[in-house]
């Protein structure tokens, strides 16, 4: 039966390279439906028609788009992401230093949100029907029926406004001590736990509750074993799988949360250097910056799916 | 008198029992579906108009819900914004929903290699994240109310295609199907008249939940600036136009932030308290 969760997990993958390239041909070809002549833009009204047609042979702009495509692909795999059309700098530089900004902030946040949700989620489901557990499902009901960005006005409001005790804008330049950099990070890594938090509450509940309501653990119950021996013992273990893929699916929200965030905070992440280069329509940068996050995207939704297969224990 | 009993004992209706909270959501729907139809004739001042010397002012007599960083009347532009959000929400959905069911039907009950490579191709539109996708089509063709529907549409029709499939799957294999292929009927009929009565009560539970969806990334999208341009605001664009006056907590950034929660917090709760009837899955 091995083989069975092999061919399972091994046909899952080829799936996402499939989307993958599914997806890569989507960007590109939604950043080249941009209206007008890319390298007169470039030159600006006085370049000469000569200049023009130059740059545009130099640029492949004459290939049909299917070449140019494979060209990109090319580039991609030996690293070479394009020249941002904005600011003439390579788009790899460009991208490298804010993309560590923008792990730092995801990673603090998981860090955060993950043992948060945990806990709220399974001990709601423990105490299933309790004012607890009907206080943290309207919560995060709430959280999730609003926008973002309304999660990110409120936490200013509170924190900044009436509390003052934190920044209500970001600048990790001006960061020297550890209270400095706490109080970059709280607004939006508070922020975004919120969201996060909200989705993988509900997914973990809903899986605990799933487990116990199944017979084994009212067998459980039935022999006299404890309400916590129960829940940790017997169900736990069982849900652990369904609870990992709650974590990771909820976790590509992040992709979504990162974008509102990094803007509204002025945080100086990948997510805000896509905005921006929208409102240049700097295409090369755009794209790059949307490859990253479908690749973000994509891997935590397909590792969520391999962890559903291999939680499965009647493929095993 | 009716919401008083209703505390007590459920409503009944139409031969189903309603909650109280289940009423209410539904009444704040009815409420801002009004409001977004009749808000031209309603508004007291021209969403254009500067009627106040301050800007960010506070609520007042005339001004109920203050001025804008603009000094222009709140109460005027979060009405005609309601027109905006429900408006090109409810287009949109409609769009992604039919499309998505029709297909979904079309797939399951044809089968073979077009339900295949449908399903193949709408997953992997549904491993873009939706934010980025809108980013990317507005950088490509620039943002009009046209193209927002029809982007909104384009983004949510993966997921309603997934939710019709899976159901129609289901009722592809009941007797009552077979029996209509011996009789020798079209594709068109049965998924008309076989297929859709049965599933259509989830799928309209559905429809709620991806307006709800489509709401809250149009909102995300105005208030990247990337959604409806000025001078059209929806409610998104409002929060971002007012932003300014969030250190005071002028009325001007709450109460768009507060309209568009109360709408989707209001579908939700509807949703959530539909007699299970209407709302199972398997119904």
């Amino acid at each position: 039966m091995k083989s069975g969760v092999l061919n399972l997990v091994l046909k899952r993958l080829g799936i996402a390279v499939i989307t993958l390239l599914i997806v890569m041909f989507a960007v590109f070809f939604a950043t080249s439906m941009l209206p007008g002549d890319t390298a007169s833009i470039l030159l600006g009204q006085a370049a000469t028609p000569e200049a023009v047609a130059g740059l545009r042979e130099a640029m492949h702009l004459n290939d049909p788009a299917i070449l140019r495509f494979l060209l990109w692909l090319v580039g991609l795999l030996h690293g070479d992401l394009g020249t941002s059309y904005a600011n003439e700098m390579p788009v790899a530089t460009l991208i490298g230093g804010r993309l560590v900004n923008t792990m730092k902030l995801a990673g603090i946040t998981t860090l955060l949100s993950v043992p948060l949700a945990l806990t709220l989620g399974i001990t709601a489901a423990m105490l299933r029907g309790s004012v607890y557990d009907r206080t943290v499902t309207i919560l995060s009901i709430g959280v999730i029926s609003v926008p973002e960005f309304m999660v990110a006005t409120l936490a200013v409001l509170l924190f900044a406004v009436y509390l003052k005790w934190l920044p209500a804008l970001s600048s990790v330049n001006e960061a020297h001590s550890l209270t400095d950099l706490v109080r970059i990070y709280a607004m939006p890594v508070i922020t975004l736990t919120f969201v996060i938090s909200a989705q993988m509450i509900r997914m973990t509940r809903a899986a605990v509750i799933e487990t116990l309501s199944t017979p084994y653990v009212e067998m459980a119950l039935l022999k006299g074993a404890s309400r916590s021996r129960m829940v940790l013992r017997h169900a736990l273990p069982n849900a652990l799988g369904p609870i990992v893929n709650a974590v990771a699916l909820s976790l590509s929200y992040l992709v979504g949360g990162v974008i509102i965030v990094e803007t509204i905070f002025n945080y100086p992440g990948i997510a805000k250097l896509m905005v921006d280069a929208v409102a240049t329509r700097d295409l090369p940068l755009i794209q790059s910056c949307a490859m990253i996050f479908c690749l973000g995207y994509l891997f935590l939704i397909t590792a969520a799916d391999i962890v559903a297969i291999l939680s499965n224990p009647r493929l095993r | 008198m009716t919401i008083a009993r209703a505390t007590t004992s459920r409503r009944s209706f139409l031969g189903h029992s309603y909650s109280l909270v289940g009423v209410v959501a539904a009444l704040v729907i009815l409420a801002w579906t009004l409001v977004a139809i009749l808000a031209p004739y309603v508004i007291p001042h021209s969403i254009g108009d500067i009627v106040d010397d301050d800007y960010f002012g506070p609520m007042r007599q005339g001004l109920w819900l203050g001025s804008d960083y603009l000094g222009r009347d709140m109460l005027s532009r979060v009405l005609m914004g309601a027109r905006y959000t429900v408006g090109i929400s409810l287009a949109a959905v409609s769009i992604a929903c039919f499309s998505g069911v029709v297909l979904g039907m079309i797939a399951a009950v044809t089968g073979g290699w077009l339900d295949t490579c449908l399903s193949r191709f709408l997953d992997a539109m549904n491993s873009i994240p939706s934010k980025l996708f809108g980013l990317v089509v507005v950088a490509a063709v620039g943002s009009s109310i046209p193209v927002l529907i029809l982007t909104l549409a384009v983004i949510y029709i993966p997921g309603a295609y997934r939710f019709a499939r899976a159901l129609a799957v289901n009722i592809n294999t009941m007797d009552f199907i077979t029996v209509a292929r011996v009789r020798g009927e079209s594709t068109v009929y049965l998924i008309g008249s076989e297929i859709l009565p049965n599933i259509i009560r989830p799928v309209l539970a559905d429809f709620g939940l991806r307006f709800v969806f489509i709401v809250l990334l149009l909102s995300g999208l105005s208030f990247l600036g990337l959604g409806l341009q000025p001078p059209l605001a929806d409610w998104g664009a409002l929060v971002r136009e007012n932003i300014g006056g969030l250190p005071f907590a002028a009325p001007a950034v709450i109460v768009p932030s507060l309209a568009i929660a109360s709408l989707t917090i209001s579908v939700n709760l509807l949703i959530d308290n539909l007699p299970q009837k209407i709302r199972d899955r398997d119904a």
